[in-house]
C-alpha cells in the first residue's frame, strides 16, 4: 500500500467518525436549542408579501399595538383550577366542559360551553356569556350581554374565579 | 349557538416515534467499522482482509435485528442508544481483531501460554450473544417499574454476585485481581452484572427513603447535615465497597459502587452535603487502602511516576507505555495497523484497548470516542428527565452515572489522570461480560425512554359532561 493511500484513508476515517458524531448531534438538536416555534394565527406588522394568505381568515382581528397597562394574562382565582394562568395573545379564550375549551371547567355548575373572553377590534377584552344555564357574573352582575371587563373585576363562573391581571 | 373562531385549544402534540432516524443512524453506525476494518487489512496485509463479507454482513444482520425488536417493542425509545452502542461495540471487534494480528502478540501469547488463539472471533459470538440478550430484556421486560418490586432481592443478589469471587473454588485470580469467577470453562465477571442489578436496589430505596434523607437535616456552615442515623445506608454502601476493595483488590468496581451511590443519593434528595461527604468519604478510604494494600500501592506507584519504575514492574512499564502510546499518536494518529500500542502487553485489548484508539487515531479520535460515550450519557441523563415515574428516573440516572464513571476510571487510568483500576471499556474492551452486561444497560435505558417516551393515551370521555345541558323545547 502506499504512504498517500494510507493517509487518506486514516485522514478520511477521522472524518466519517467525526461525521458521525455530528450527524448523532443534529439528532438531538431540539435537546440543546429547544424546539422552533412557529407563529400561528395572525401576524403583526404584515409585509407585501403576507397579503394574499391574509385574506382567507376574516375572524382574525388585526392586532393592535398593545396599549399600555392591558392585561396580559388570565388567573383562575378560585376553584379547581386555581393558580392556572392562560397567556392573553389576542386570540378567544374559551370556558366550558367541553374538551375543546381553552380552559376545561371542572364544576358542576358550569355548561359545554359557557362563556368566552376575546378582544374587540381596539384590544379592549370582552366578556361574553354563551347562553349558559347558571350565567357568569361579571363582579356581582349576571352578564346579559358581552361586557368590557374593567382590570382586576372577578368573573365568575360556578365556583371557579377568573380575573384578568397585567 | 355562536360560532366561536380561532380559539388556542391545548393539546398534546404526537411524538414523532424517530424509528427511521434510528435506521439510517445504525446503516451509518455498520458501515464505519467496515470502513475500519478494511483499513486495517490494507495496512497491515497490504490486501483487503479475509472474512470482511462475513464480519460486515454479521454486524449488520445483528445491528437489524436489534432494531426490529427496538422498532416492535420499544416504538418510542431514544434513537440515538442504539446507533451508538453499536458503533462502538463494532469499532471494539475491529481493534481486538487488529491487536491479534500483531506478531508481538501472538508470540507473547506463545511463550506465556504456549499457544495464541484470535480473540476477535470469540468478542463477535459475544455480540451476537450480547445482542440476543439484549432482545430478550426488552421482550421481557414490558415496563421497568416492575423492577421495582424486587429492591431487597437485588440488594441481596448483588451482593452474592460481589462476594462470588472471593469464594473459594470458584474465584480465579487473575493477575492479582479477583474479580473473576470461572464456571465450566467460562471466567465471568459478576461486577459487571452487580452494576446494574445494585442500581435497581439503589433506585427503589432511595424512592421510599428520599424524604427522611432529604428533610431531616439540620443546617451547618451553609449544609445540610443529615441525622446520624439516615447516615447509616452511605456507611454501609462505604463499608462494603471498601471490602470489596481489600479483598477482591477491585479498585475500579469499589469506586463505581460508591460513587454509583452518591450521584442517586444527591440526585433523589438535592442535597449538595451528599457529594461533599461521599468525596471526603471516598478520599478518606482511598488514602488508607492506598497506603495500606500492596495490590493497591503498586497501582498507585506505578500512577505517580510510572518511568521511575519502568524496568522493575510491570505495572509502570504497562502505564508508561500506555501514556507513550498517546503521545505517538499525536493529533491525528498514525491510522489503523500502524501504531506499536501492541508493546503494552497481554491487557493491549482489554484494560488497555483505549490506548490502541490514542495511538492509531490520535487525539481527534479519542475526543470522538469519548464524545460517542458522552452521547449515551446524556442520552440516558435525557431519559431520567423525561421519566415520569421516580423508580425509572433513579434507576436511568444510577444507570448512566456507573457508565460514566466507569468511562471517566478506565479512561483516566490508561491516560494516567488517576491509578489505573482494571475495568473495562464498555463495548470496547475484549471480554464477554462486560458486552453482555452493557447491552443489558442499553436495553434497559431503550425501555425507560419508551415509556417516557410513549404519549398518554387519549382520556376517556367523561360520562356526565353533557349534563347541564340546557334543554329547550322547539
Amino acid at each position: 500500500m502506499s504512504e498517500l493511500t494510507l493517509t487518506v484513508m486514516r485522514l478520511g476515517f477521522l472524518a466519517v467518525l467525526w461525521l458521525f458524531v455530528i450527524v448523532a448531534v443534529q439528532v438531538i438538536r431540539s435537546d440543546l436549542f429547544g424546539t422552533r416555534v412557529t407563529q400561528r394565527g395572525s401576524r403583526r406588522g404584515g409585509g407585501a408579501g403576507g397579503a394574499p394568505q391574509q385574506t382567507g381568515r376574516q375572524s382574525a382581528p388585526p392586532q393592535q399595538r398593545q396599549r399600555r397597562g392591558a392585561p396580559t394574562k388570565l388567573v383562575v382565582s378560585e376553584g379547581t383550577l386555581t393558580g392556572t394562568t392562560v397567556a392573553l395573545s389576542g386570540q378567544t379564550i374559551t370556558l366550558g366542559r367541553a374538551h375543546d375549551s381553552t380552559i376545561v371547567l371542572d364544576d358542576d355548575y358550569a355548561s359545554s360551553r359557557h362563556a368566552r373572553i376575546y378582544p374587540d377590534t381596539d384590544g379592549q377584552w370582552i366578556v361574553e356569556d354563551l347562553g349558559s344555564t347558571n350565567g357568569t357574573y361579571l363582579d356581582r352582575t349576571r352578564l346579559t350581554t358581552p361586557t368590557p371587563i374593567p382590570p382586576g373585576a372577578p368573573i365568575r363562573i360556578g365556583k371557579t374565579v377568573i380575573e384578568l391581571r397585567k | 349557538m355562536s360560532v366561536v373562531t380561532n380559539t388556542t385549544t391545548i393539546g398534546a402534540i404526537e411524538l414523532p416515534s424517530r424509528r427511521n432516524t434510528e435506521l439510517l443512524l445504525l446503516a451509518f453506525a455498520v458501515v464505519i467499522p467496515i470502513f475500519a476494518y478494511a483499513n486495517v487489512g490494507l495496512s497491515i496485509h497490504g490486501k483487503l482482509p479475509p472474512g470482511m463479507l462475513t464480519y460486515g454482513l454479521g454486524l449488520g444482520v445483528l445491528a437489524g435485528l436489534a432494531h426490529l425488536v427496538v422498532r416492535r417493542y420499544a416504538k418510542y425509545a431514544d434513537p440515538l442508544l442504539l446507533p451508538i452502542a453499536t458503533l462502538l461495540n463494532g469499532l471494539g471487534l475491529v481493534i481486538i481483531y487488529r491487536l491479534d494480528q500483531s506478531e508481538r502478540l501472538q508470540n507473547l501469547a506463545k511463550r506465556q501460554f504456549g499457544g495464541f488463539t484470535e480473540s476477535a472471533p470469540r468478542q463477535m459470538m459475544y455480540t451476537a450473544l450480547a445482542l440476543a440478550l439484549f432482545a430478550v430484556v426488552l421482550l421481557v421486560l414490558k415496563d421497568h417499574r416492575v423492577l421495582q418490586r424486587f429492591t431487597y432481592i437485588s440488594m441481596a443478589a448483588s451482593l452474592v454476585l460481589l462476594i462470588l469471587p472471593v469464594v473459594p473454588g470458584l474465584g480465579a485470580d487473575v493477575f492479582g485481581a479477583k474479580i473473576w469467577i470461572s464456571v465450566g470453562g467460562f471466567s465471568i465477571q459478576p461486577g459487571e452484572f452487580a452494576k446494574i442489578v445494585i442500581a435497581i436496589f439503589f433506585a427503589g430505596y432511595l424512592m421510599v427513603k428520599r424524604d427522611a434523607l432529604a428533610l431531616a437535616s439540620r443546617r451547618f456552615m451553609g449544609l445540610y447535615l443529615p441525622r446520624g442515623r439516615d447516615l447509616g445506608p452511605i456507611l454501609m454502601i462505604w463499608a462494603m465497597s471498601l471490602l470489596v476493595l481489600v479483598f477482591e483488590n477491585d479498585l475500579g468496581t469499589s469506586l463505581l459502587f460508591f460513587g454509583m451511590f452518591v450521584i442517586m443519593l444527591y440526585v433523589a434528595t438535592e442535597r449538595t452535603s451528599w457529594i461533599v461527604i461521599g468525596l471526603l468519604m471516598s478520599i478518606g478510604g482511598a488514602v488508607v487502602v492506598g497506603t495500606t494494600a500492596s495490590h493497591v500501592k503498586v497501582r498507585v506507584t506505578a500512577w505517580l511516576d510510572p518511568f521511575a519504575c519502568y524496568s522493575k514492574s510491570g505495572a509502570c512499564e504497562q502505564v508508561g507505555q500506555s501514556i507513550m502510546s498517546f503521545g505517538s499518536g499525536g493529533v491525528l494518529g498514525t491510522g489503523w495497523g500502524q501504531g506499536n500500542s501492541d508493546l503494552i502487553g497481554f491487557a493491549a485489548n482489554s484494560d488497555f484497548i483505549f490506548s490502541t484508539v490514542g495511538e492509531e487515531l490520535g487525539l481527534s479520535g479519542v475526543m470522538a470516542f469519548l464524545l460517542l460515550y458522552g452521547l449515551i450519557i446524556e442520552r440516558g441523563v435525557r431519559t431520567a428527565l423525561a421519566a415520569r415515574d421516580p423508580f425509572g428516573k433513579l434507576f436511568a440516572i444510577g444507570l448512566s452515572g456507573a457508565f460514566s464513571l466507569q468511562i471517566f476510571v478506565v479512561a483516566g487510568g490508561v491516560m494516567g489522570l488517576i491509578p489505573l483500576t482494571g475495568m473495562t471499556m464498555p463495548f470496547l474492551a475484549s471480554g464477554g461480560s462486560s458486552v453482555l452486561a452493557n447491552w443489558v444497560l442499553i436495553a434497559i435505558l431503550i425501555r425507560i425512554s419508551d415509556t417516557a417516551r410513549r404519549p398518554a393515551p387519549a382520556p376517556a370521555p367523561s360520562p356526565d359532561s353533557e349534563m347541564t345541558q340546557v334543554v329547550r323545547p322547539s
